[in-house]
């Protein structure tokens, strides 16, 4: 069936898992299906919740495709085949979803702009944390960070935006009962994710977002023109952004102790955790030092961290700017190298970094092999 | 100075990975395989598998899990040290222990792989685990039997 226009995009939007996106899509899909319209349920995650399945009971459901990556093997939406059922109405739950390597597209709110493109209705279901301009604020107030994230595009040229709305209380209340996850996870997420204020600022963050798009759809917009742009979402949010760590790290096996060290101290201050490796202009790195980047680079993903690679001469001037421009109040630096000769007159990256990033706290991680060598 | 705190060298080219799982890591396995590595004079690259729940992104990062795991990479890169063995730490994720363990073994250089076996007392790899790795694994595979005290 061919259309013409594009399809009409409706998401629903919450703070948190368990607010009930999945079944007000389905419920919606239901009274649609009941009008007479031709609605496939193209893309549920039922998270295993009985009143979510019981919603989508009547509804036509499009089996998932399997696709194997690094032998497992993971089911994705069947992209081509919804274009093959052409349906009046598709439901695509969880629009942030990074798909599977090798499928049409890396993201599944881009397989929605398929299926619009296509002419075919979307209704589709996201969690406030996950749009990107967001994501840092998030991490910041949670210290959840989340990856599989969505440009704030996709929400602003949505038709409708439904937010579901739920007070914390009533969110951990549904935790509590088993409604969003299985009993031996309940107590785990009470103590991370669900703790109230986490939900406090996730809800706040939810209403201003929703009422930000309210706002830029009632008044005409310039095409140049940011909606809803970060900065008013987060000067007005509850907490203030405190301290900011950045870690200067080399493409050394003993980096890894320094990140770990900055980590902790980044946890201690509730801070945000960059990593900083300046490299010399112009040179390639050797086969080790990319395998150890790597590595570094995972260690950064794996604590919510994030590792820049900026190319300049002097490492405290790149350190200073970094810093300035990341709003970082702690440096952390391995053990300089002990000076010989006419090195020794020069002044130290230590003593360079405080000169040139006035205000910032620098601290030295001693190094671990060094320090056990003086005490044997 | 003693044989057990001489200076850290600087490794050769051989590299010695050893993944371990969850909270309790067995001391008889981590102190056999420094020995290894000091034996060999080889590198130790301890790799905490980090198993991600299905309803996180692969990609979510772990605060807290992470706690418990910079621990116990601070605690074998301390005895490592002072055994005189550098050390090259890791942190890999995935689905399932299997998962994760395939991941850091395809994107290390080593030599060989040294497996805690999973015991009523400290965690570690299943039997199944420990089959599949013997299958696939390229270099050297060791099993170890973990003692009855956990490290930590």
């Amino acid at each position: 069936m061919v259309r013409s226009g594009r399809g009409h995009y409706k998401i629903f939007l919450g703070m948190a898992a368990g607010v009930g996106k999945t079944y007000r899509m389905l419920q919606e899909g239901q009274a649609e299906q009941a009008a007479g319209r031709d609605v496939l349920l193209a893309y549920l995650e039922p998270h295993g919740r009985a009143e979510t399945e019981a919603q989508a009971e009547g509804l036509d459901q499009l089996p998932r495709r399997t696709v194997r990556y690094r032998d497992t093997e993971i089911e994705e939406m069947d992209l081509p085949a919804v274009f093959q059922r052409a349906p009046d109405l598709a439901l695509v739950d969880e629009l942030a979803h990074t798909n599977a390597p090798g499928l049409e597209h890396a993201k599944r709110y881009e397989d929605i702009e398929d299926i619009l493109d296509a002419g075919i209705d979307v209704f589709s279901t996201v969690n406030v944390q996950h749009l990107e301009s967001l994501n840092d604020r998030v991490a910041e107030l949670t210290g959840v960070r989340v990856r599989e994230t969505f440009p704030d595009t996709v929400l602003t040229s949505a038709d409708e935006v439904v937010l579901l709305d739920l007070t914390p209380e009533n969110l951990i209340e549904r935790l509590r009962a088993g409604k969003i996850y299985p009993a031996d996870r309940i107590e785990a997420s009470l103590n991370n994710f669900f703790r109230i204020e986490n939900l406090a600022t996730l809800r706040e963050l939810a209403l201003r977002q929703t009422a930000e798009e309210v706002e830029a759809k009632a008044r005409p917009r310039r095409p140049e023109e940011p909606v809803g742009t970060r900065e008013t979402v987060i000067d007005a949010a509850p907490q203030a952004v405190a301290e900011r760590v950045l870690a200067l790290v080399r493409p050394r096996t003993s980096s890894q102790r320094l990140v770990r060290r900055a980590w902790r101290s980044a946890q201690r201050l509730g801070a945000d955790l960059d990593l900083l490796y300046v490299a010399t202009p112009g040179s390639e790195p050797t086969a080790e030092e990319r395998e150890q980047l790597g590595a570094l680079g995972r260690l950064a993903a794996v604590l919510g961290a994030r590792l820049l690679v900026e190319e300049g001469d002097d490492v405290a001037d790149v350190a200073a700017a970094v810093a300035a421009e990341r709003g970082s109040t702690y440096v952390l630096i391995g053990q300089p190298r002990v000076r010989t000769g006419l090195g020794r007159l020069r002044e130290s990256l230590p003593e360079r970094l405080v000169r040139k990033a006035p205000g910032v706290d620098v601290r030295i991680v001693a190094d671990r092999a060094r320090l056990e060598e003086r005490e044997a | 100075m003693s044989p057990l705190r001489r200076k850290p060298e600087s490794a050769g080219d051989r590299r010695i990975l050893f993944p371990f799982l969850g909270s309790v890591l067995s001391e008889r396995s981590l102190d056999a395989t420094i020995r290894l590595a000091r034996a060999q004079e080889a590198m130790l690259i301890p790799a905490y598998l980090a198993v991600i729940p299905k309803e996180l992104s692969i990609e979510a990062p772990l605060g807290v899990e992470c706690e418990g795991a910079l621990a116990l990479l601070e605690l074998i890169e301390q005895r490592a040290t002072k055994a005189g063995v550098e050390v090259d730490s890791r942190i890999e994720r995935g689905r399932t222990a299997r998962h994760a363990l395939a991941d850091v073994i395809e994107n290390e250089r080593f030599d060989s792989i040294v497996l805690p076996a999973r015991t009523s007392s400290s965690d570690g790899f299943t039997p199944a685990d420990v089959a599949w790795a013997l299958e696939t694994a390229p270099g050297e595979v060791l099993v170890l039997r973990p003692g009855r005290e956990p490290a930590r």
